[in-house]
């Protein structure tokens, strides 16, 4: 069966919730992956080691334009004849996936977390991560948009051929007037480590111990909404129902209470350490690890900690 | 300008979420429902501040049944001038935004608001679908919006940024958090929204594309291990050696 997958290739770079969907094309079927811009065909002839076993590629727009690459994954679906498209379920799959379900009359499945089971259905997050759903796509072509984080890259070995291809993408209705990315900050969504605090921290000012620890584990932080919204840190940060819901493999919080708004953001989470002077608060009953003490002591001890490892290992 | 704000129901964030039917149906039993915060927190209250800064119009649609009718009365309390209530139960996004698109087509509205997603499905599908229906410029996931004359600019999440973009109106934009703050309904709100016009129209009937055929739990947690808040080392090894997390 012919899979084809999109990938955004920004800059010349792949990230890694494009090695993320290759893998998990591969397991479905013949990967062939469809991607716009300069990256250079090096670049995209490594995407084999992942599974692709082609790579058709549009020299003639930059960007995730979603009317644009909806009419350039159309293009690529008629011309391949896959009847499965994946995309990751970021920021730009959540704006082109739903045209495309539109477009092509095929049954999108949001926020996968697993490959199709024997009967075809196919598992994905509800209730902001308080349950799973297993869906039935009726139409004849699907589309799956896959949870960031949800599947490791694998390598299998091999190159693909690249091809350049004339997806008919024409012009961009919205115009990208500036583009603001923080340097050497990590994209929380995609985070494989994330270092949290609430309320407990008491003020912005105290910051400093979270963000540290950060550093030292490579990790993005985060914040509780509360936190989020007396504006000691940026909108971003918040994770929770109704903020952003992630799924590192680690997640600490340090200072957070656990209400179940908040839990419903981070349960996806592989481990979880919760670190609180109450030892009553209620995260600790969804946490791996748990230690009951004051933030500002322990966050800094960790901080050591993690740097002894690191000079050992 | 005339501003259409999609709004779903959605369970009260603290409710306890269980399946009945051998796990094909969630359990409403003791739910309460609300708006979802999205539509409501910033694609409603946003809607509601262009309309008293620029004049026009709030409409709010509904795709559901006569048991959505008190959400909607609660985001008319909140302000919008009338409301719409396409009558059927839709049973994916793709249902709800045909039904919506197909009613919105005739309708010339300059802005069409979602929010970034629900809160009990999470699929962030039904804005980017009215969109292609409508051959429309969709921006996803916007947490400024302002309209100056006939343009509308918008700032939006990208993966590890935020982007400035500009679009032509009618556009459709999911709205995410940072565009508005919670706007509590007063008693004179709350009064009037017995009276302003719910309309209900009969739905157009798309084929359903996806359905969910069960549901399931998480397997329930391991019980916490507590360590030495003075030993962080041991933390740092369980993470290295059980963990296998760093």
């Amino acid at each position: 069966m012919s899979v084809l997958v999109y990938i955004n290739s920004e800059n010349g770079k792949v990230a890694k919730n494009a090695l993320e969907v290759i893998t998990y094309g591969k397991k479905i079927g013949d990967v062939v992956v469809v991607t716009n811009g300069s990256t250079d065909n090096a670049t995209l002839e490594s995407l084999g080691a992942y599974g692709a076993s082609k790579v058709l590629v549009d020299r003639a727009f930059e960007g995730a334009d979603a009317q644009q690459v909806t009419r350039l994954v159309a293009k690529a679906a008629e011309s391949t004849g896959a009847t499965t498209i994946i995309f990751s379920n970021d920021l730009i799959g959540k704006a082109v996936a739903p045209r495309l379900s539109v477009r092509l009359k095929a049954g999108l499945v949001a926020g996968a977390i697993d490959t199709p089971d024997a009967d075809g259905n196919i598992k994905v997050n509800v209730f902001s991560g308080k349950a799973f759903g297993n869906v039935k796509v009726n139409s004849e072509m699907r589309i799956i948009a896959l949870l960031p984080n949800s599947f490791q890259p694998e390598e299998v070995g091999g190159t693909a051929s690249v091809e350049e291809f004339n997806g008919e993408a024409g012009t961009a209705a919205v115009t990208v007037k500036a583009t603001k990315k923080p340097e050497g900050s990590i994209p929380l969504p995609e985070a494989e480590l994330v270092v949290s605090a609430g309320r407990g921290l008491k003020g912005p000012e105290n910051w400093g111990i979270v963000e540290t620890l950060a550093q030292e584990l490579g990790a993005a932080t985060a914040c509780s909404r509360p936190v989020s919204d007396i504006g000691w840190r940026p909108h971003h940060e918040h994770v929770g129902q109704t903020g952003v819901a992630i799924r590192p493999n680690l997640y600490i919080a340090a200072g957070i209470s656990g209400a179940i708004q908040h839990l419903a953001g981070v349960n996806g989470s592989k481990t979880i350490v919760v670190i609180n002077t109450d030892e009553e608060a209620p995260f600790f009953k969804a946490a791996d690890y748990g230690i009951v003490g004051d933030a500002f002591e322990v966050l800094p001890r960790l901080t050591e900690a993690v740097k002894k490892f690191k000079a050992a290992n | 300008m005339k501003i259409l704000v999609c709004i779903s129901k959605a369970p009260d964030t603290t409710s306890k979420i269980a399946f009945v039917e051998g796990n094909t149906k969630f359990d409403e039993s003791g739910v309460q429902y609300i708006v979802n915060p999205y539509d409501e927190w910033y694609a409603l209250v946003r809607g509601l501040e262009l309309k008293e800064s620029l004049g026009g119009t709030v409409t709010t649609v509904t795709v559901g049944t006569a048991s959505d009718d008190a959400t909607i009365r609660k985001a008319l309390a909140i302000g919008a001038d009338d409301a719409v209530r396409i009558d059927t139960e839709a049973k994916d996004a793709f249902q709800v935004a045909a039904e919506i698109a197909a009613y919105a087509k005739e309708q010339g509205f300059d802005l069409i608001l979602t929010g970034k997603e629900t809160i009990n499905y999470n699929g962030s599908q039904v804005g980017g679908m009215i969109a292609e229906h409508l051959d429309l410029p969709f921006v996803s996931l916007a947490t400024k919006l302002d309209v100056n004359g006939t343009t509308a600019s918008l700032e939006k999440e990208i993966v590890g940024g935020s982007q400035e973009v500009e679009a032509q109106l009618p556009v459709v934009v999911s709205c995410s958090k940072g565009m508005a703050e919670q706007r509590i309904p007063n008693m004179r709100g709350i009064m009037a929204a017995r009276t302003k016009p719910l309309n209900v129209v009969a739905a157009s009937n798309p084929e359903q594309l996806t359905g969910f055929v069960s549901y399931e739990l998480p397997a329930p947690k391991a019980a916490v291990k507590m360590i030495d808040p003075e030993n962080m080392d041991e933390l740092v090894a369980l993470l290295h050696n059980e963990a296998k997390v760093i």
